[in-house]
Formats: structure tokens, C-alpha cells, sequence
């Protein structure tokens, strides 16, 4: 086990040496720095003064590294266009994606899992084809359009919930459940696959075999195997959630990291882009690491290979 | 989940109904929402609407213009009087108090005049104060104004876009601090700015009493932003938002149909163009250097059509680099380009474009209308692609030459002269892009000009050669749909400025 943990970690510490070389080289992929941050009005003596200040004479390797410590130092300079530290931009909008991203895994998962079991277990009938279509329905359907449908029901209709901002958890239902819904079709065709391998095996027809009723088998045997690779997706799913809730929370006007990363591009605001960039990357990385040992835990064929 | 569970959620739901803050008259609180935020809310560190709108909410001018009859009256200035042709001599009122309690006084005044103009402060909005050379006091109310040159429109300016700030508090904070937590002599204090989100204001009960504005009724202000169209109508239906702008036609008359909504449209003075790098600076072999690719746009652009169907109501297709109303813009002089894409693809063709070229179109805004100029300019050969950014955003990109082609909107912050317009895009600022001396030339000789037909005389020429030369492509005039709560008594001006301060609830 613990050969198999630093070896994951091995990998994961390369990964995120990679990102933070990716997420370096954005900043310098935007032409010169040092204008860009002295604005249009700077005159040359100004921009060279920057260049010398920000330390951007030195080679890129010194500059790489004197970056990475600042970020080690969570240090990640300040926002090109708000009067503000990127890390404090950051801070500010990471709890309404991480909260988002949550609510919109539990939706998910929620709808997604039953619909999967049912699938097998009803495997070829008009209810497995019923549960697929439901699934697949909204991976198909355009998000933005989704959650406006919501909003025109929900709120404009029926004036259950507010349409934009985030000031209770009421202003979450409707993005988590457009954003949860587009993740639904892979955890359910993943449950759905899952549970038809392990209704196939030998241990559910001995554990039929011994009279064991049919929930007991489908539930405390079956489902339990079934989803172990549906943990694995799940972390990943919430990586993308994170990284993906751009459009809904653009139009939900949720001021979380997808709005800040989307206002961020279109400003030009390359600092924020890329704490964005490698901050994401980061949480994808540790979440796949999680998953892999968790993986490891349910199930320990995985820890030997 | 039974229907009894469904139901059980749907109470549960309700409960939450009267949880998030609703603005309405029973609250006295108006809530307004628009698609942009600025950068800084220090009114002179952006050009954006929104922060013209909260700079006439938070501060005030040393003069005030009438809306109504154009007339200019005292504001933080109770007298002024002109001492030679480049001075100017101001009485500041007494008994006015800056939101922090602080009296207004002439340091105030003095210190802001010579903050704006100094080359630290970053000022964006050069064109507003590039006309001030300095100030200086005369006594405790008293201050003396020092032109760089004559400058006729001099009250026009400082009624729209010279407000005035606090010297001891701005000197403490800082501009970080002040951008964060500004302070005006306005009718409402800014309570807090949120990146992203908005401003909140609260009414300044100490606003004071001879202000030709009056004093404000509405209690609470709120500014949000909410980028996406369809949920700010959203929002506006569900009553969380009472007063948004910039409603698409076709929304528009949706809205009306809507009991608690009233929808008002309104032309501006706002105008609509294309910027075309005429000298070439976003790339050696640009096109747009060729003054026939340049006429060759201006033909292919429908503008009755822009103006009719995409922006509606009072819009107007325009020729000219002004807008009509500005003191020196004479739509006479300009070259009527009318709508022919054959002449322009005969144009193209004798440029040496006879299967058109690919380029870029920036924009930042009306994503819509630029959509069908790049129809219109497909049509005749020309495929544009387009690069949709911030407004700050390209603002560098245009400022740095690098842009061939841009959709841009100008408001001219409101100022009823043509040096607000033309003067802005021409005149050698930094907004300058084309720079030609003699256009330069001659809007400086009209902005300085003490004789009114002499300064209308130079902007006709200024206007006439921007138009032969085809430097811009003028669209139209913008006019506005406003959708509205309607408790709320609202009155729109072309000068593009809602006036929350004289709204007031039914």
C-alpha cells in the first residue's frame, strides 16, 4: 500500500509541476509584461522601471522559480484590471464554486445512481431505454438554455426561487441542478454498466442462490461493487464541475471562479487567469489522487497492481 | 418522491421566498442592473456608462446642466466669472459637506483640478481634463481656474465630468482605498463596491439643500451587475430588479405586455461606429490603409436597416463623427454613404481586393449589431472575425494600435460638444488612432476658438475630411429601451443619464 501511495503521489507532483510550468508561460504568452502592466499611457522609461521592479530582466528559469515561491507563498500578484490581489479575488468567489460544485455532485448522483440501477436492473426494457434517455437528455440539451427553462419556471412562473446572485442557498438550487444534470449521463451509464457485471457474477448467484432477498442482493452486494468506479468519476465529475460551471454561473450571475475566469479572459487579465488555470489543475490533480486511493481502499486488487 | 413529498419541498421552497432581499417601494429600495461593471468607480479612472451613472449619484459638479432647458446653473460653485479668455474664477458654496462630515471647500476643488491633470494619477478619462491647466486658490472659497488655452466649452465640461473630490480623505486612502470606499458630496453615499457583483448607496440625508438637483427621495440604491440579458429580465419580472436598460426590441414589446411593467423607449446621444486603422498600426499591409477599402465599408454597412430593425425606437443612421445635438456638428458636411454593396464590391476590387480579405472585428459590446455588420461586410467579400473583449480590455487593445477594424459606442459622457466626440477620437489623445495633423489641427483651433463661427467653422472642415477620408464608419444613434417597475416614476434623457435622483415611488 504504501509503495502504491508514493507512487501516486510521484505522479500527481509531476502533474502539478507541469500546470504551474503551463500556468507560468500563460502570463508570458500575452507579450510584454511589463507594458501590459504599466498600461497604454506608460512611457518607456516607466516600462523599464516595471521591467526592473517586477524582475522581468532576468532569465525565465530565475523568474519561473522566484514566481513558483511566490505562489508557494500564495503570493499570486495582483489583478490587472480590479484593485485587488488576485489571492483575495480568489478567496472571495472559491466557497460559491466549491458549494455549487457540491450541491451540483449531490444532484447528480442523486438522480443519476437510481436511474443507473434501475437501468440494469430493468436492463433492455422501455425502462432502461426511458432512464438512458432521461440521463443523456441533459448532456444534449445546451446548459444555458436548461437553466433558463429553470429560471422561467421556477422563478418567472412560479416564483419558488430568485434567478441571480448568491445570497442564500435558495440562489443554489436552480445552477446545481443545471449544472448537476449535465454530469448525470456518465455516473448513470457508469452505475448502469457496473451493476450489470456484478449481476452477472458468480457471487450474486450464490448469494441468490441462499435465498437472500432481492434488495438485500441488489443493494448490500451488488450496488456496493458496482460503485467503485463510479466514486473514481464522481471526483473527477466534481474537478470538472468546478472548471465547467462557467456558463451556468454566468447566467445564474453567481460571482464564483467559472465568472471570474470567463470576466478575466475577456479583460485581458492574465494574472487572474492564470492563478484560475493552476488553481484548477491543482484540485483536479488532488482529486484524482483521492479518487485513486480511495479506490485503493474499496477495492484492493487495485493497490497491487 | 410521492406527490406528498413534492408538495412537502415545494412549502419548503416558499419558505425561502421571503428570505432573499426583494426591492421594491415597500422596502424603498431600488434596485438597478446593467450588464457592465467599471473597472474603478473613481469616476476618472473609467469610461464606462455605469460609471458615469454612480459618479452623478456619489458626486457632484461645480456646475450643474439643467436636463430639462440645457441651461447651466450653481452647483458646488455658486458664481463663476470668466477673467480673461483662459481663466476662470469660482465662487465655492458654503455650508456643503462631503459624506464623512468634512466641509467642501476650495482645497477640495484645487486639489481635484490638479490631481486629474497631474501624470501620476492615471487619469482614463483624459479627454474630460487634458483642457485644465491648473488651479489654485484664491481664498477659502474662492478658486481660480487656469485653461491651457482658451476653451470655450470649459462649463459644459465641468457640469458633466468633473466632480469633485474629498483632498484630506482621497490624500489618507489613496486611490486603492478610495476605489474601494469612495466618498462625493452626492446625493448618495456609497455604502460598498463589490468586484463583480455591485454598489450599494444609501441616500445622504445631509445632501445639501440649494442643490438644483434636489434633494433625493428613493432611500436605497442598489447597483447590480448581471451580465446575461435574459436573466436581468428575469430578474425583472420577479420583481428582484425594478430598473433595467438597453432592453432589446423584440423584449421590449414582450415586456409591455407585462401589468407591473413599464417600458419607456428614448433616442441618446449615444453613437455607434467603426474605428478602421487607416494608418496601418495593427498590421503593415493592413487593408484598411487603402482609403477605397475604407469607402468600400462605409458602402457596405446597411445603417437604415441597423437602425430600424436591430436598435429600433428613436435610433437614426448617421454620417457624421459627432452626434447632431453637439454644439459644432453639422451632419451637412459629411459624404452620404448609402447602402450599396455592389459599389463597394466594385470598390474592393479596384483596390486590389477583388476576392475580399480576412480580418479582425473588435467589440465589446451589442454583440448583435456587430454580428450584422460582419453579414454586411461577408456580403461584399470582407470575412471579419470577431474578437469580443471587455470594454478596458480593448480600450488597451485600440489605445496600443493593434485593432484593424472596432465596434465602438460613444456616449461623449454626455457633453453637448462636438470636442466631446470627434475632439475625443481625433485630436491627437490617446483614443486617437488615425492621427491626422490636419484634422488635429483643426479641432484644436475649434476647441480653442473664443468666436463661436469661427470653432463651427473648424469642425465642419474636421468633419468633412474624417468623412471623405473615410477614417470611421458612423452607424446610428442609439436609443434606448428602459423596463421598469411600475411603481417607480422614471423620466429618460437623451443624454443617456438615468436620474435615479429624481425618481421617486407612485
Amino acid at each position: 500500500m504504501l509503495g502504491f501511495l508514493l507512487r501516486r503521489l510521484g505522479i500527481a507532483l509531476c502533474v502539478a509541476v507541469t500546470v504551474s510550468l503551463i500556468s507560468f508561460s500563460l502570463l508570458h504568452l500575452s507579450g510584454d509584461l511589463a507594458t501590459a502592466i504599466g498600461g497604454p499611457e506608460a512611457s518607456s522609461e516607466q516600462i523599464e522601471q516595471i521591467r526592473v521592479q517586477y524582475g522581468l530582466d532576468k532569465p525565465l528559469a530565475t523568474q519561473y522559480v522566484n514566481w513558483l515561491g511566490d505562489v508557494l507563498r500564495l503570493d499570486l500578484g495582483n489583478s490587472f484590471f480590479f484593485q485587488e490581489s488576485v489571492y483575495n479575488l480568489i478567496a472571495s468567489r472559491l466557497p460559491i464554486t466549491l458549494s455549487l460544485g457540491a450541491m451540483a455532485l449531490v444532484v447528480a448522483l442523486v438522480v443519476a445512481i437510481p436511474l443507473g440501477v434501475l437501468a440494469a436492473v430493468k436492463r433492455d426494457t422501455w425502462i432502461d431505454r426511458l432512464a438512458l434517455s432521461i440521463a443523456v437528455l441533459g448532456q444534449a440539451m445546451p446548459s444555458f438554455w436548461f437553466a433558463l427553462m429553470l429560471i422561467v419556471l421556477f422563478a418567472v412562473t412560479l416564483h419558488w426561487l430568485p434567478v441571480s446572485g448568491n445570497a442564500t442557498w435558495a440562489h443554489f438550487v436552480m445552477p446545481a441542478i443545471a449544472l448537476g444534470y449535465y454530469a448525470t449521463p456518465a455516473i448513470m451509464r457508469l452505475t448502469r454498466a457496473g451493476m450489470l457485471d456484478v449481476l452477472a457474477s458468480d457471487y450474486i448467484r450464490t448469494a441468490r442462490a441462499k435465498g437472500l432477498r432481492p434488495g438485500r442482493v441488489l443493494f448490500k452486494h451488488a450496488l456496493r461493487n458496482a460503485l467503485i468506479p463510479v466514486v473514481a468519476v464522481a471526483a473527477v465529475e466534481f474537478g470538472f464541475m468546478l472548471g465547467g460551471s462557467v456558463v451556468i454561473e454566468t447566467v445564474f450571475s453567481l460571482q464564483g471562479i467559472g465568472q471570474l475566469a470567463w470576466d478575466a479572459i475577456a479583460r485581458n487579465d492574465f494574472p487572474v487567469v492564470q492563478a484560475v488555470v493552476l488553481l484548477i489543475a491543482l484540485i483536479y490533480i488532488v482529486l484524482t489522487l483521492l479518487a485513486d486511493l480511495l479506490n485503493a481502499v474499496l477495492d484492493p486488487r487495485i493497490r497491487v497492481r | 418522491m410521492g406527490i406528498k413529498g413534492f408538495a412537502r419541498s415545494a412549502v419548503l421552497l416558499g419558505m425561502f421566498f421571503s428570505t432573499f432581499a426583494f426591492a421594491d417601494k415597500a422596502n424603498d429600495t431600488l434596485v438597478y442592473a446593467s450588464d457592465s461593471e467599471p473597472e474603478n468607480i473613481s469616476p476618472y479612472h473609467n469610461d464606462l456608462r455605469e460609471g458615469v451613472v454612480l459618479a452623478r449619484l456619489a458626486w457632484d459638479n461645480l456646475v450643474y446642466r439643467d436636463p430639462d432647458t440645457g441651461e447651466y446653473k450653481p452647483m458646488l460653485a455658486t458664481a463663476w466669472k470668466q477673467v480673461d479668455d483662459s481663466t476662470l474664477d469660482f465662487d465655492i458654496r458654503q455650508g456643503v459637506k462631503f459624506q464623512d462630515g468634512t466641509p467642501l471647500t476650495a482645497d477640495d476643488v484645487v486639489f481635484t483640478l490638479n490631481y486629474v491633470v497631474a501624470p501620476d494619477s492615471k487619469v482614463v478619462t483624459v479627454q474630460n481634463v487634458s483642457w485644465i491647466g491648473s488651479a489654485e486658490k484664491l481664498g477659502d472659497f474662492k478658486v481660480r481656474l487656469h485653461m491651457k488655452k482658451p476653451f470655450p466649452p470649459a462649463l459644459e465640461y465641468l457640469s458633466n465630468a468633473v466632480p469633485i473630490f474629498p483632498k484630506a480623505y482621497f490624500e489618507k486612502v489613496g486611490l486603492a482605498g478610495y476605489s474601494k470606499q469612495p466618498i462625493g458630496t452626492g446625493p448618495y453615499k456609497v455604502v460598498s463596491v463589490v468586484a463583480g457583483e455591485g454598489v450599494t448607496l444609501v441616500r445622504n440625508d445631509d445632501y445639501f439643500k440649494d442643490s438644483p438637483q434636489g434633494m433625493p427621495h428613493i432611500k436605497n440604491l442598489q447597483f447590480k451587475v448581471i451580465p446575461d440579458a435574459e436573466t436581468r429580465t428575469a430578474e425583472l419580472m420577479t420583481g428582484a430588479v425594478d430598473w433595467i436598460w438597453r432592453v432589446a426590441p423584440d423584449q421590449a414589446e414582450q415586456l409591455k405586455q407585462m401589468p407591473n411593467l413599464s417600458v419607456v423607449s428614448g433616442g441618446t446621444m449615444r453613437i455607434g461606429f467603426l474605428i478602421l486603422d487607416a494608418r496601418g498600426t495593427s498590421s503593415e499591409n493592413s487593408p484598411m490603409k487603402n482609403l477605397k477599402v475604407r469607402q468600400a465599408i462605409n458602402y457596405a454597412i446597411n445603417r437604415e436597416g441597423l437602425a430600424s430593425q436591430l436598435v429600433g425606437g428613436e435610433s437614426k443612421p448617421l454620417q457624421v463623427a459627432c452626434y447632431p445635438a453637439q454644439f459644432g456638428c453639422d451632419p451637412s458636411v459629411a459624404t452620404v454613404y448609402n447602402y450599396d454593396p455592389a459599389k463597394a464590391k466594385a470598390l474592393l476590387k479596384e483596390a486590389g481586393y477583388p476576392d475580399g480579405f480576412e480580418t479582425e472585428i473588435f467589440a465589446y459590446r451589442d454583440r448583435d449589431y456587430v454580428e450584422a455588420i460582419i453579414g454586411n461586410l461577408r456580403a461584399v467579400g470582407i470575412k471579419a472575425n470577431l474578437r469580443y473583449l471587455k470594454y478596458a480590455a480593448l480600450r488597451d487593445q485600440q489605445r496600443g494600435g493593434h485593432v484593424p477594424i472596432s465596434f465602438q459606442a460613444w456616449g461623449s459622457f454626455s457633453i453637448l460638444d462636438t470636442s466631446a466626440s470627434a475632439g475625443t477620437w481625433f485630436k491627437g489623445n490617446p483614443d486617437d488612432n488615425i492621427k491626422d495633423p490636419q484634422v488635429q489641427g483643426w479641432l484644436q483651433t475649434a476647441d480653442n476658438a473664443l468666436d463661436p463661427e469661427v470653432r463651427k467653422a473648424n469642425y465642419r472642415k474636421a468633419l468633412q475630411r474624417i468623412s471623405e477620408q473615410a477614417y470611421w464608419t458612423p452607424l446610428f444613434n442609439y436609443s434606448l429601451n428602459y423596463a421598469y417597475n411600475h411603481d417607480l416614476q422614471f423620466k429618460p434623457y437623451p443624454d443617456e443619464l438615468p436620474r435615479f435622483v429624481l425618481s421617486r415611488w407612485n
